[in-house]
């Protein structure tokens, strides 16, 4: 198979705008003949459905949730960047560009970043216009503030709660399509299933997780805006209900998916706490602007932190990398405290955290200032660990926290499944191998609203409108596979539960494929995954019924879902003898502990193809080049 | 951490099969609990032991787990959220409780609020009344430059206090009249205090208001439970100044 990115070739300034007088329109009064079905409505799907709707297509939009408000997306505190050098500090369009292939460890195509960079600065006009209430200096002017990897500041933000603004941003302009009738939004629907008809994608099977009925919806393309998988984990992040399971059953159904071990661990979490624990919780990036992480010099030291005095700790950040310190990149930030806590010198239960301490902060601009620009976090981490991080230093530890890999698209968004586009989190594109503070957000509504409106155009203008409905063969059939899945899942009635196998599953990734891995850990999980699997299919215990609300059921198709994939994702891993971003083989470093790429082996995109469960994937690359951004060592120093 | 004591809890919980089943409570027990296990948790432990006894699970709405969703909504003790300020039932933690309680567990209660199945409830009235206004009709693209309007910080900030909405209905589950002006002043307010929002601030609030009544939401009679109950501590001064925007758009 040849892998296509369709990338505009000739000066990487005009790429963009080149492609997009390319691309074929579809006339507006004819746009109504399309049916567009988006799942997911966070930032890329509720912006891809609110824009589609806008420009006159008849969309459907799908979410699990009781609202589209609900998306994760919502959860993202920190900011959203864009070149727009309002602080007169030296940013442009290639700075935001550069910086994005180099944090994503060279592993990104060119011209996908370049647009996410040009049109970055649209969003954030966008975003104003919808009445996002973004801080503002005094003179009324917008501010910004700086993000791991960046020396610039250029990063837009609402108090700690930039996501949520912006996903409400997004949500109102689709209210109001829902309004004017262009978007038709089904809330509590769980796609099961991609619908495919002649290698195109022409609809899905979703499950009512009201009334348990199974629902069936053809259209003209299907938009996968369903986000990320690190709840592979178990413990993530992401919110409860993030799963895989979209984005694996379009991959069973044709779709290859890219560099799946490409997973990032966030330096800045609240540390585990105990084993009922269900979720981990993150503080946002942006608290680096002001803390200062260290850990004690001295290992084994429980002296509390106060009492240690300062030529006693660490700041290695600040030692490590003098010229970023505290703003390293997410993946350099996350590996050097689990360096502190491997060695020894980890603070709190077991070992596992490190100090981000704001004290220094507190002392040079005041409390007010502080509690002004991070108060809301600073009360989360207060509810959770009962202690006040205005007086002793916040302890954090890194956890999963997103996915750079994802469905394999071309330069249009469209996977190689004719039909069937991925935005967001759900594709693969810009992050590379890693991804830079406030940049998901900007991905997201990147897709949203200022790509696929365009691209989905030059496919639409390329077939006739309407040409499968409900009634086909394959929707039935898709149907009766879900209902089988569901009907088997309800009838083992084993002896363990499904939270059980998700936290056992959980363990094993995070141990043996997590922040580090090596060959070995990887076989062993290759080895273990299926045997888990297969006690998955005859152990677990599912309570209730298939024609009612069970959130039993939803778990359980989750994690089959999760047990499928945990095995590709080890596959990835192993078979990329290199390290690179959030994909750190102990096998490959240099001397001082920094990842060792491989470019001359490895500078591809990793795609593979499904073959059956448990069977060996078939992978295809895709050769990255950089005419514009030239592979160098990654420093920070 | 293991090396604290645990709690034993009996929870009294709201079981009802569906919109039209009567609902009852019934009796549980959580064991093993410790202060660190927020309520989500604890409620997780107490369905694990359900599930291997055979029996269903209570059904609760719940998501990010981190306080921002809104998706979570439960009646702990009579109270929206469990009555801890400024918290949702995800960031409440048994610290709050001590070994022993007996703790009442109800869905929101709200006529305008139809319950699905145990713990969930069915919240798209409020979509419904941010799909009457709740926007700026602004097309994707095409729009002016993010400074080219100055907004003086004080705005931006108050326009923010009211965005902090999460929209979970605490204030209509919390209201003796299960209105939802709380929600929705906030909404009206944020983008009527914006140069965006201004050009349909009337059209908007007439919408949104009527909306609101249609969907079943009761008036504002001053009791500010609203407020107490919400988790992000949205002012009842919205609600005012929703009601002095309604005015306004009558005499426009």
């Amino acid at each position: 198979m040849i892998l296509d990115g369709k990338c505009p070739t000739g000066p990487i300034e005009q790429t963009w705008d080149k492609h997009r007088f390319d691309l074929k329109l579809v006339n507006p009064a004819n746009k109504r003949k399309y049916n567009v079905i988006v799942v997911g409505t966070g930032l890329a799907g509720g912006a891809a459905a609110a824009s589609l709707g806008e420009l006159g297509y008849n969309v459907q939009a799908f979410c699990y949730q009781d609202s589209p408000r609900r998306a994760h997306s919502i959860a993202a505190q920190g900011g959203i960047n864009a070149a727009k050098n309002y602080p007169n500090d030296g940013d442009s369009i290639y700075r935001l560009f550069y910086d994005t292939i180099k944090g994503g460890d060279f592993r990104a195509r060119e011209a996908d970043v370049w647009r996410l960079a040009q049109v970055s600065n649209n969003i954030i006009d966008q975003c104003v216009a919808q009445g996002i209430p973004f801080a503002r200096d005094y003179a009324g002017y917008l501010d910004n503030r700086s993000f791991g990897g960046a020396q610039v500041s250029r990063t837009f933000y609402a108090r700690g709660q930039t996501g949520q603004q912006l996903l409400l941003g997004a949500y109102s302009a689709l209210s109001r399509q829902i309004k004017a009738g262009t978007v038709t939004m089904y809330n509590r629907r769980e796609m099961l299933d991609l619908v495919v008809v002649d290698g195109v994608a022409r609809g899905i099977t979703v499950r009512n997780l009201v009334t348990g009925a199974l629902e069936s919806y053809a259209a003209d393309a299907v938009c996968l805006c369903t986000g990320g998988y690190v709840n592979v984990f178990y413990l993530s992040t992401n919110a409860m209900g993030c799963s895989v399971t979209a984005n694996w059953k379009a991959h069973k159904k044709g779709a290859l998916f890219a560099n799946p071990c490409y997973t990032q661990i966030h330096p800045t979490c609240i540390p585990q706490a105990g084993d009922y624990q269900s979720k981990l919780t993150l503080m946002s990036e942006s608290l680096r602007n002001d803390g200062r992480c260290w850990a004690p010099k001295k290992k084994g030291d429980t002296r509390p932190p106060n009492q240690i005095p300062e030529e006693e700790r660490d700041y290695y950040l600040e030692r490590k990398y003098p010229s970023f310190g505290n703003l390293a990149p997410r993946d350099i930030a996350s590996r050097a405290a689990k360096e502190q806590c491997d060695e020894g010198r980890g603070v709190g239960p077991g070992g596992r955290g490190v100090y981000l301490d704001f004290a220094a902060s507190i002392n040079r601009l005041g409390e007010d200032t502080i509690r002004e620009r991070y108060g809301n976090l600073f009360e989360m981490y207060e509810k959770i660990t009962d202690e006040n991080a205005y007086k002793s230093p916040m302890r954090i530890y890194p956890a999963p926290h997103y996915s750079m890999g994802g469905l394999w698209v071309d330069y249009n968004l469209m996977s190689n499944v004719p039909g069937l586009f991925v935005l967001g989190e759900a594709n693969f594109s810009v992050h590379g191998a890693n991804r830079l503070g406030a940049s998901a957000l900007m991905q997201g509504l990147a897709d949203g609203y200022f790509v696929i409106p365009y691209t989905i155009g030059g496919y639409l203008a390329t077939i006739k409108p309407g040409q499968v409905k409900e009634d086909h063969a394959e929707f039935k059939k898709s149907t009766e596979d879900v209902n089988k899945n569901t009907e088997k899942f309800l009838s083992i009635n084993g002896k363990r539960t499904v939270t059980d196998f998700m936290r056992e599953l959980g363990t094993m990734m995070w141990e043996n494929c997590g922040m580090a891995r090596t060959k070995e850990s990887l076989e062993a999980n290759i080895k273990k995954i299926p045997a888990l699997r297969e006690e998955f299919w005859k152990n677990v215990k599912v309570t209730g019924s298939g024609a009612d609300l069970n959130q039993q059921l939803e778990n359980a198709g989750r994690t089959a879902d999760f047990l499928e994939f945990a095995e590709l994702l080890c596959r990835d891993a192993l078979h990329r003898n290199e390290s690179c971003g959030g994909h750190f083989r102990s096998e490959y470093q240099y001397d001082d502990g920094e990842a060792k790429r491989d470019d001359v082996n490895f500078c591809y995109v990793g795609a593979w193809e499904f073959k059956g469960v448990g069977a060996e994937p078939e992978l295809h690359k895709e050769p990255l080049k950089f005419d514009n951004v030239h592979l160098a060592v990654r420093s920070y120093k | 951490m293991s090396d604290h004591k645990t709690m034993t809890l009996t929870l009294i919980v709201w079981r009802q099969k569906n919109a039209s089943d009567p609902g009852k409570f019934e009796t549980y027990t959580a064991r093993d609990i410790t202060e660190h296990h927020s309520f989500l948790e604890m409620l997780d432990c107490v369905n694990e032991d359900l599930i291997h006894d055979g029996k269903e699970p209570i059904v609760f709405d719940h998501d990010c787990r981190e306080g921002i969703c809104g998706m979570c909504s439960q009646v702990i003790n009579g109270a929206p959220h469990g009555g801890q300020e400024r918290t949702t039932v995800c960031q409440l933690h048994m610290r709050k409780f001590k070994d022993g309680d007996t703790i009442y567990i109800e869905p929101w209660r709200a006529r305008a609020f139809p319950i699905i199945k145990d713990l969930i409830v069915d919240r798209s009235a409020l979509d419904t009344v941010i799909q009457a206004g709740g926007y700026t009709s602004c097309h994707t693209g095409g729009v002016a430059d993010g400074n080219a309007i100055l907004i003086p910080k004080p705005v931006a900030d108050e326009a923010m206090d009211a965005a902090e909405c999460i929209g979970c209905g605490a204030c209509v589950a919390g209201c003796p009249n299960g209105a939802a002006m709380l929600f929705t002043g906030a909404k009206v307010s944020q983008l009527a205090l914006l140069p965006q929002g201004k050009a349909e601030a009337a059209a908007r609030v007439t919408a949104m208001t009527k909306a609101m009544a249609e969907c079943g939401f009761g008036n504002c009679t001053n009791h500010y439970e609203c407020q107490a109950a919400c988790p992000k501590g949205i002012n009842v001064k919205f609600i005012a100044r929703m009601n002095r925007e309604f005015l306004k758009a009558q005499f426009a």
